[in-house]
């Protein structure tokens, strides 16, 4: 737990893994028994009853791409060889809905030609259909919209959050598929501007990747990316609009890695990279098959988890903390945290004494004494309308520092939802 | 299905483990040196008012609690540290009912009928301190309240004597003796030393935000400054006013009240260059002896406004009216 220093003047600084602190091993997690694989169903309430066309008992290839029945652009691709187990929905956070397909596994892989076939001829109809949910989850969608394309491609090179590794791990490790990857990129979408964002102090490619390479600060949140474009490309995001309307969009180091990967014919990336972090503080490097259970991670590194205890998908600052070890891992789950108990620092129910660190601290500059107030009563509008809730870019440090111990960020990220969902209502209505 | 659960709650998960009560307990502890030298010099009556002030407030604190029926807020500092600050204001020798009186009128009207901590546009020890000053005038003429005591040094109320007899009555206190709390005033006001020492502390420990209590001595010194150039014989000196009356009490523990000031730059430097130069308005040629609590309670007032004077937050573009 990182600690407010006894010098409190100077706001507190966060830093990200520095070259140092990202390891060497990687430990390869065996396929568990039994997969749970999570298709994302989009927002549109029409598809709220879709499911999938499969049934208990039916066998799936490593590599066949799974949709909803009635929205095709909703799709998966198995990791795995098995047979399904069951069909069930699933809820997220702030409403995501999921269809939720439990695979006992097979023994013996096999692989659906599908896969391989669009992997040999990389085309962005093919990507969409088969790499968006690779490790990384690439996202395709960007790339189809005519009225806002793409003129820059941004692959972040370390972690947003705190703590992560991942993706500074695969630049150290798989320099060479990233350059094929950014290659295969440029070639689909015809974009030519590629920029590879990399830690001030951390990891850097040895060798040219096919991009532009750009430093990031090493401080916390520099990395996110509403202050990579402020910052590097200097172009503000204007409050509500997201970097895709200013011809820009951002993919990871291991997206990029997975598409380079699956078209060099070496098969179909399955694996994905985790930055497991123990309550010791020891941090691992994992590669273990989407889908997999977080218990069998933990089992396989030795790692026990307690009553009370806390296991955090995502890093420190962002993430979510999960109420079940079954739950599994995904395409862009990057980070796993266990935190001791003892480590927990309660939220509590005391007012805003507007002490103003968060003020001091919040790198988009808003006025989170007052927002907070608006928040805290349920006043969304006014919060959005008077005290730039939409500006925001969601690093939480407002949370961190608070010294009433409000859950400030969550607060925002409900008036955000709320704002977004009443939007979403009256929308229908119309 | 075992019986094991674990904890879900919301990002993010680290804290930097700042509290409220941490915050209390520093600035309680960085007044205590002047507090203590108080103590030293008004003995056993000032000890009788400082303890009846921070146990009455707890008290009141705890009843007020339970009559408005909201938790318990006693733990966290925040009604010891209004009694401590509201006895320091006080002289030695005031009355027990006053100080029972003006604690309770801190607590409930100062503070909880506005809902507690954070809620309160005023500092509480200031609206008692004002009301009190208000209602029972001659308790806080110093000369009258403390001439019973032998000091070893004038024991003449230094802004009194100025207002009253001009700055050759006070040519007799040296810069020196006024910082090492030679002179006469209220319980916690007269050590310089220790409430420099008190407020460097809480600056560095972040405890008070330094652009208030900077901006609050510049407002002082200039104005002082500008009066006494242009009348040395009728106004004091500039480090006379610094060291003199509430001035440093109020720069490091009442003008950096968490509520009722303002937290963005601009604003923060705007308050406290304004309750300087106020409090050296009333002090020169308004009607009482020391300005600073009035100072600070009209730019209380004033807060809400002036932080709204902020930084355009990200992604915002300018709007042309």
């Amino acid at each position: 737990m990182m600690k407010r220093s006894f010098v409190g003047v100077v706001k507190p600084r966060l830093f990200y893994e520095a070259a140092a602190g990202i390891p060497d091993e990687l430990k390869v997690i065996s396929i568990p028994p039994q997969v749970t694989l999570f298709l994302k169903k989009p927002a549109d309430p029409g598809l709220k009853k879709d499911t999938v066309p499969l049934a208990k008992g039916d066998g799936l290839k490593t590599g066949v791409k799974i949709s909803l029945s009635r929205d095709s652009a909703s799709c998966l691709v198995s990791p795995v060889t098995g047979k399904v187990s069951g069909v069930s929905r699933f809820e997220g956070d702030f409403g995501k809905e999921y269809v939720s397909i439990g695979v006992h596994t097979a023994k013996e892989e096999e692989f659906d030609e599908g896969f391989n076939t669009a992997a040999k001829t990389p085309s962005l109809k093919g990507a969409a259909d088969y790499f968006s949910t690779l490790p990384g989850n690439p996202s395709f969608s960007v790339f189809q919209n005519p009225e806002k394309p793409v003129q820059t491609l941004c692959i972040l090179g370390l972690d947003t959050d705190l703590l992560g590794s991942t993706n500074q791990f695969i630049i150290k490790t798989r320099e060479n598929e990233i350059q094929k990857g950014i290659s295969i990129l440029k070639k689909i979408t015809q974009i030519q501007h590629v920029i590879l964002l990399i830690p001030e102090n951390g990891i850097s490619p040895n060798g040219d990747v096919g991009a532009e390479l750009k430093k990031v600060k090493s401080e916390y949140p520099s990395a996110l990316p509403a202050l990579i474009m402020k910052n590097l490309l200097g172009r503000s995001i204007p409050v509500g609009k997201r970097p895709e309307d200013l011809g820009v969009t951002f993919f990871t180091a291991e997206a990029a890695a997975s598409i380079g990967t699956a078209a060099s014919g070496s098969g179909i990336p399955v694996n994905k990279t985790i930055t497991v972090i123990g309550k010791d503080g020891r941090k691992q490097m994992v590669s273990a098959r989407i889908g997999t259970p977080i218990q069998h991670i933990f089992s396989e590194l030795g790692m026990v988890t307690g009553h009370m205890d806390r296991v955090i998908i995502g890093g420190p600052m962002t993430g979510s903390a999960v109420y079940s070890e079954e739950y599994p891992v995904q395409g862009d789950t990057g980070t796993i945290i266990l935190q001791d108990r003892t480590d927990i620092v309660p939220v509590s129910d005391y007012p805003c004494i507007n002490c103003g660190e968060c003020v001091r601290i919040c790198p988009a500059r808003i006025p989170v004494n007052m927002l907070v107030r608006y928040l805290e009563a349920g006043r969304f509008e006014e919060a959005a309308e008077l005290y730039d809730l939409h500006s925001c870019i969601e690093c939480g440090l407002c949370s961190y520092v608070c010294v009433s111990r409000m859950p400030v960020f969550q607060y925002i990220r409900l008036g955000k939802f709320e704002l977004n969902r009443r939007q979403g209502t009256e929308a229908s209505h119309e | 299905m075992s019986d094991k659960k674990f904890i879900v709650s919301h990002a993010p998960f680290f804290h930097d483990g700042g509290s409220i009560v941490t915050r209390s307990c520093h600035t309680i502890l960085a007044a205590l040196p002047a507090v203590i030298f108080g103590i030293i010099q008004y003995g056993m009556p000032a000890v009788g008012v400082v303890s009846l002030s921070v146990s009455c407030a707890m008290i009141f604190e705890y009843l007020l609690n339970r009559v408005t029926k909201r938790p318990i807020s006693i733990g966290d500092g925040n009604a010891a540290l209004i009694g401590l600050l509201f006895a320091m204001l006080l002289p030695a020798t005031s009355p027990w009912w006053m100080v029972v009186i003006g604690i309770f009128v801190a607590i409930l009207v100062g503070k909880q009928i506005y809902g507690g901590i954070g809620g309160n546009p005023f500092n509480p020890a200031l609206v008692a301190i004002a009301i009190c000053m208000l209602s029972w005038k001659d308790i806080f003429d110093f000369d009258e309240a403390l001439r019973h005591y032998e000091f070893g040094f004038s024991a003449a109320y230094p802004l009194a004597s100025l207002k009253h007899f001009g700055v050759s009555a006070v040519e007799g206190f040296s810069l020196g003796q006024l910082l090492l709390g030679r002179q006469t005033g209220a319980i916690g006001s007269t050590f310089g030393i220790g409430l420099i020492a008190g407020g460097i502390y809480l600056i560095v420990r972040g405890f008070i935000r330094w652009e208030i209590s900077v901006s609050y001595l510049l407002g002082v010194f200039i104005t002082a400054l500008i009066f006494n150039l242009a009348s040395p014989a009728k106004y004091g000196g500039a480090f006379f006013h610094l060291f003199t009356g509430y001035t440093l009490i109020t720069a490091f523990f009442l003008a950096t009240d968490d509520s009722s000031s303002p937290v963005n730059l601009i604003p923060m430097i705007l308050y406290g260059l304004g309750a300087g130069v106020v409090t050296m308005l009333i002090r020169n040629i308004g009607s009482f002896v020391d300005g600073a609590v009035f100072a600070v309670l009209l730019f209380n007032i004033a807060n809400p406004l002036l932080d709204r004077i902020r930084p355009k937050a990200l992604g915002k573009v300018t709007e042309h009216a």
